[in-house]
């Protein structure tokens, strides 16, 4: 394995930095339901990390711990280095962690770019009394320079001719690429992406492998991502935590990970969709 | 003249974020306001003011308040005639202690009491949702009327129990007491209620608005992208109240100049404004408008009508109104929750690509 704290170059020329999360002894029970049993690793700067394993492995459950929206019932989660207190998730949005959802998690009564211009949110600083006076008080001002990089995200995952369609209209893979686009907003240091290409067909799941190398590679940001499809977790991810039934049984490189004995007894010899 | 985008390109996001993007409405907006300011203040007499033209205008007002709460933030409500109370007494303790400060900033600081109460009141809503909530401000707004009636602090006294608006002057002229004219009450609401739109229409199109929606739409979501639930909700019962606030103050010393709570602020009227979001529809300044116009109308339109020209009982026209209404509420919750706003929508959308509509 690579040192802890030094980055390395990737094959393709990407820099990938120290770790910038770490998951210490996690384990998550929901009354009698273990979900996840002390599970511990980390995830660097700047790389791709996937997360895979069978249904109800634990995958989600983790992602929410990443995102405090669950809170561990033990162990520790470090970000930059300083342990995570309990933390309410809007505080966590603050911090840089943004993410999508496996049963998409949008806005259905507003516009694509209402729901998008939602992801800046953190960016926004005008309070009430700003945002009731508009012009006078900067608000728009504020509003049309977030407004600008919105358009960007727009414009970069190619959805400038649905910006003004209620979200709820758009079919299931436009869905996707719209809740991606409000999570980019944020501008995250991490990107969470539960299941991004669940339900695509191949041409859909070219797109949004590609949206998510890129937004990697121009902005550099961290990306955890959870998919079924070995393909494409193979082709896209710099390292793999595999779990099942709540327990990590390996962890590594796509290669590394593809000829764990482990791995391919319990998930890769397993029949999956 | 051709309702139409074509040839009317947006060059910057201040352009495209205008309340109204094409040309015509906002042509037709200009309109409204000439007439309402210019034109209407020439005409209006008495019967118009009072049986019209000044209860639409606070019933407008009231009506974006609740929209707010329920259309933007997605949280029920139904106390709205105990926050029209609290505006009222609010400015009747106002106006007879303070008399030498202008009415104007008596109905606003009004209004600020009237958030500060609905914060209070709208603490359940950190906890509770949909129904439950809905008890919980059924219970505000009866608790609010048994509290202006029982303590006789709240009516200084008085041996009626009754709120009695004094005279107050605005520029001179009296908005409030018998010496009022049809104009001044017309003119004062309106620009109230012009204040509170633009108001309401600013917070409704940038963050604030986005953060109601945000929690309306899905609040678990919400939350993940960073939205506070409790801020959130927090600051659209205090938007919503001081809104409903002022309207109650205005609906007090300008409209009645007299009041009873029960009587004035009853849970008859909390179900009269939530009929009116709902009709004119949810989430949409639009249609707030819509409905007050809508139900402050068709009561005067069937009196004339039926009454005044066919002849019927009073009684009877009354009833066929409850209908109407009752039918209307059931009609546009089961086939169109947008209100008689996305109806104007649609009209407008089908006008746009008129006549090829593909
Ligand atoms: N909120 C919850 N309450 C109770 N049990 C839960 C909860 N969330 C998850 N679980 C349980 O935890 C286990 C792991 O679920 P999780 O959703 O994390 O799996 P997953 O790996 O994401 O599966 P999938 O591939 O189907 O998405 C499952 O047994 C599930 O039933
Ligand atoms: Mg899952």
């Amino acid at each position: 394995m690579k040192d802890m704290n030094e980055g390395y170059v990737t094959a393709d020329g990407r820099q990938i930095g120290g770790v910038i999360m770490e998951m210490k002894n996690i384990t998550l029970r929901f009354g009698g339901v273990v979900a996840i049993k002390d599970i511990s690793f980390d995830i660097r700067e700047g790389e791709i990390r996937a997360i895979i394993g069978p249904n109800g492995a634990g995958k989600s459950s983790m992602l929410n711990v990443i995102s405090g929206f669950y809170i561990p019932t033990e162990g520790e989660v470090f970000y930059k280095g300083i342990k995570r207190g309990p933390m309410k998730p809007y505080q966590v949005a603050r911090l840089g962690i943004a993410r999508t959802f496996q049963n998409i998690a949008l806005f259905d009564g507003m516009s694509v770019l209402d729901n998008i211009m939602t992801g800046r949110l953190t960016h926004m600083k005008k309070g009430l009394m700003s945002q009731a006076g508009w012009w006078w008080t900067g608000a728009a001002a504020e509003e049309h320079e977030n407004r600008e990089k919105v358009e960007k995200i727009i414009d970069f995952l190619e959805i400038q001719n649905i910006r003004k369609t209620p979200v709820g209209r758009l079919p299931y893979g436009l869905k996707k690429r719209v809740e991606l686009a409000r999570a980019l907003a944020a501008e995250p240091k991490i990107l969470l992406l539960d299941e991004p290409m669940a339900g695509m067909n191949v041409e859909e799941k070219e797109d949004m492998s590609r949206f998510i190398l890129d937004v990697n590679d121009e902005f550099g940001t961290t990306i955890v991502l959870i998919e079924h499809d070995m393909g494409v977790v193979m082709d896209l991810s710099d390292r793999v935590v595999v779990m099942d039934y709540g327990k990590k049984i390996g962890d590594g490189t796509p290669d590394e990970v593809r000829s764990n004995q482990d791995v391919i007894d319990a998930y890769l010899g397993v029949a999956h969709d | 003249m051709f309702y139409r985008e074509a040839g009317d390109f947006k060059t910057s996001y201040r352009e495209d974020s205008q309340t109204f993007p094409i040309k015509f409405d906002r042509l037709r907006y200009y309109a409204v306001l000439v007439v309402a300011f210019g034109i209407v203040p020439l005409f209006i007499n008495d019967y118009w003011a009072n049986a019209v033209a000044v209860p639409f205008l606070i019933y407008a007002i009231a009506a974006i308040g609740l929209n707010i709460l329920v259309g933007y933030a997605g949280q029920v409500s139904l106390g709205t005639g105990g926050f029209m109370a609290v505006g009222a007494y609010a400015v009747y303790k106002l106006m007879t202690a303070f008399p030498d400060v202008n009415i104007f900033f008596h109905v606003i600081i009004a209004g600020f009491i009237t958030a500060a109460v609905g914060v209070i009141f709208g603490l359940p809503s950190l906890r509770i949702k949909g129904f439950y909530l809905a008890v919980a401000t059924l219970a505000a707004q009866f608790f609010l009327v048994w509290l202006f009636n029982k303590v006789p602090w709240f009516y200084n006294y008085s041996a009626s129990g009754q709120i009695n608006a004094p005279e107050r002057t605005v520029f001179g002229v009296f908005v409030t007491g018998a010496q009022t004219s049809a104009m001044a009450k017309y003119m004062f609401c309106l620009v109230m209620l012009t204040l509170v739109a633009l108001v309401a229409r600013n917070l409704t199109r940038g963050t604030v608005g986005r953060k109601w929606m945000a929690i309306r739409d899905m609040d678990i979501a919400a939350e993940i992208i960073g939205v506070n639930p409790l801020t959130t909700k927090l600051s659209a019962f205090a938007v919503s109240s001081f809104f409903i606030g002022i309207a109650g103050a205005l609906f007090f010393a300008v409209y009645l100049g007299a009041a009873e709570v029960g009587e004035a602020f009853g849970i008859q009227k909390s179900f009269l404004i939530l009929f009116m979001v709902i009709i004119g529809g949810l989430g949409s300044i639009f249609g707030s408008f819509a409905g007050a116009a809508f139900l402050v109308l068709l009561p005067v339109f069937l009196k004339n009508v039926l009454v005044g020209t066919l002849g019927w009982p009073t009684d009877l026209a009354a009833h066929i109104e409850l209908m109407i209404v009752g039918g209307l509420i059931v009609a546009f919750l089961i086939a169109e929750p947008h209100g008689l706003a996305q109806l104007w929508r649609v009209a407008k959308e089908k006008l746009r690509l008129w006549p090829f509509p593909h």
